[in-house]
């Protein structure tokens, strides 16, 4: 019965894909893209990845499908323009490429070495001295943790990319987020009545991420989207991106992250390496910090470049 | 006891996806917008719930039980208002398909 299940979670997965290819409406792949993100977040659950199951839903699907949303509603106008006719040898070669690419990947996930080389037994050895229950915050936090810290830069630069969008004129002005206010309309409702549960479960998910599924990701995507909820709905205002207290939440995280690390070259010996009594505390303050500065950051990419200046 | 549970169960949870097939059935055949979000509005309210009441003498204690709950009454809350959200559009600009 589950082996039917599978087989037909893959077919749809893969017809989606297909679909996703071919269609040429962009608002239509896009919402296929969403749907597909879900599909493989169920798909993530039946291979006992939870963890990534809930990232897949709350970053693959969740906020990469609002920011490609805003992209194809931005490019509605100038796409009919710009379906320009490409020759058939530039058409045969990228197929052939892709082909190749796709190939080599079947090649190497169908034909695996005889032992898989695997550090998991390891660093399951080793979790109990970071104070963590989840392995994967292990790796996270303890074990890989300065591709964690180059991760949320990484996201920042995104950010910083899409303010740069911005014309001169227009540096520090407000996110074009699309607002629709209606003071006593249904979506006003709503922002007042999901984010204090909003809130909770983002809290909640960062919390439990120590020692189940979960983690500062997905709990500040799910922030993010409580921020964001109340934007649309016009309940609070969008900031310009040159209000000092947010930028300050923009870093706080990485910043934190980068003075634990390198306290831990005097304390304990190695840049990213915590004290071995206070490595649990020392995480979760790091996680703390992550969280806030992955909701806001993730809140601004969404809602945008500048688009105008605040009214005073 | 464990007997009519179990088939309370397997009762609850197929009358669930027998909403669920209508639901789909209907998004695909009604002729317009505000129908098709009327055969949706089903799959959410009772196909759901009724999957949900199936799993409930199942879940892990009465945690468990309120999580199954609440997930049911978030999804009701955003299918609800999204459903409202689309039909005011359709009610502005009229249907497109």
């Amino acid at each position: 019965m589950t082996v039917a299940f599978e087989i037909g979670l893959v077919v749809l997965l893969l017809a989606i894909a297909a679909w996703i290819i071919a269609v040429r409406d962009t608002f239509a792949a896009v919402v296929a893209y969403v749907a597909y993100g879900l599909l493989l977040s169920l798909a993530w659950v039946r291979l006992y990845a939870v963890d990534v199951a809930l990232t897949e839903a709350a970053i693959g699907s969740g906020v990469t499908g609002m920011l490609l949303l805003g992209a194809a509603a931005r490019l509605r106008e100038t796409e009919a323009a710009a379906a320009v006719e490409t020759s058939m040898p530039l058409r045969l070669a990228a197929a052939a490429l892709c082909a190749l690419i796709s190939a080599g990947l079947a090649a190497v996930i169908l034909v695996p070495p005889d032992r898989v080389p695997t550090l998991a037994p390891m660093a399951m050895a080793n979790l109990a001295a970071s104070g963590l229950g989840n392995p994967v915050a292990g790796v996270l936090f303890v074990y890989r943790s300065l591709d964690t810290l180059l991760e949320k830069v990484v996201l920042l630069l995104a950010l910083v990319g899409v303010w740069s969008l911005a014309p001169d004129r227009l540096w520090g002005g407000v996110p074009g987020l699309r607002t629709y206010v209606q003071p006593n309309g249904i979506l006003t409702f709503l922002a007042q009545l999901l984010p204090p549960i909003g809130i909770v479960m983002g809290i909640y998910m960062f919390w439990n991420g120590a020692n189940n599924p979960g983690g500062a990701f997905q709990g500040g995507t799910v922030l993010a989207a409580m921020w964001l909820l109340v934007m649309i709905a016009g309940l609070e205002d969008v900031p310009p991106i040159s209000l000092g207290w947010m930028r300050v939440l923009l870093v706080i995280g990485p910043a934190i992250f980068l003075v634990i690390g390198l306290a831990g070259i005097v304390l304990a010996g190695a840049f990213l390496a915590y004290p071995a009594d206070y490595a649990k505390p020392l995480i979760i303050v790091v996680e703390a910090t992550l969280t806030l500065s992955i909701g806001v950051t993730l809140g601004l990419l969404a809602a945008g470049p500048p688009e105008r200046m605040q009214q005073r | 006891m464990n007997l009519a549970l179990d088939i309370f169960t397997i009762l609850a949870v197929l009358a669930g996806a027998f909403f669920f097939l209508a639901g789909s059935v209907g998004l695909l055949r009604f002729p317009d917008a505000l129908t098709r979000l009327h055969a949706l509005t089903k799959v959410d309210n009772l196909g759901l719930g009724l999957i949900t009441l199936g799993l409930l003498p199942r879940a892990e204690g009465l945690l468990g039980g309120l999580k199954l709950v609440s997930v049911w009454l978030l999804v009701q809350l955003s299918g609800a208002i999204v459903t409202q959200l689309i039909a005011r559009v359709v009610r502005r600009d009229g249907s497109r398909a």
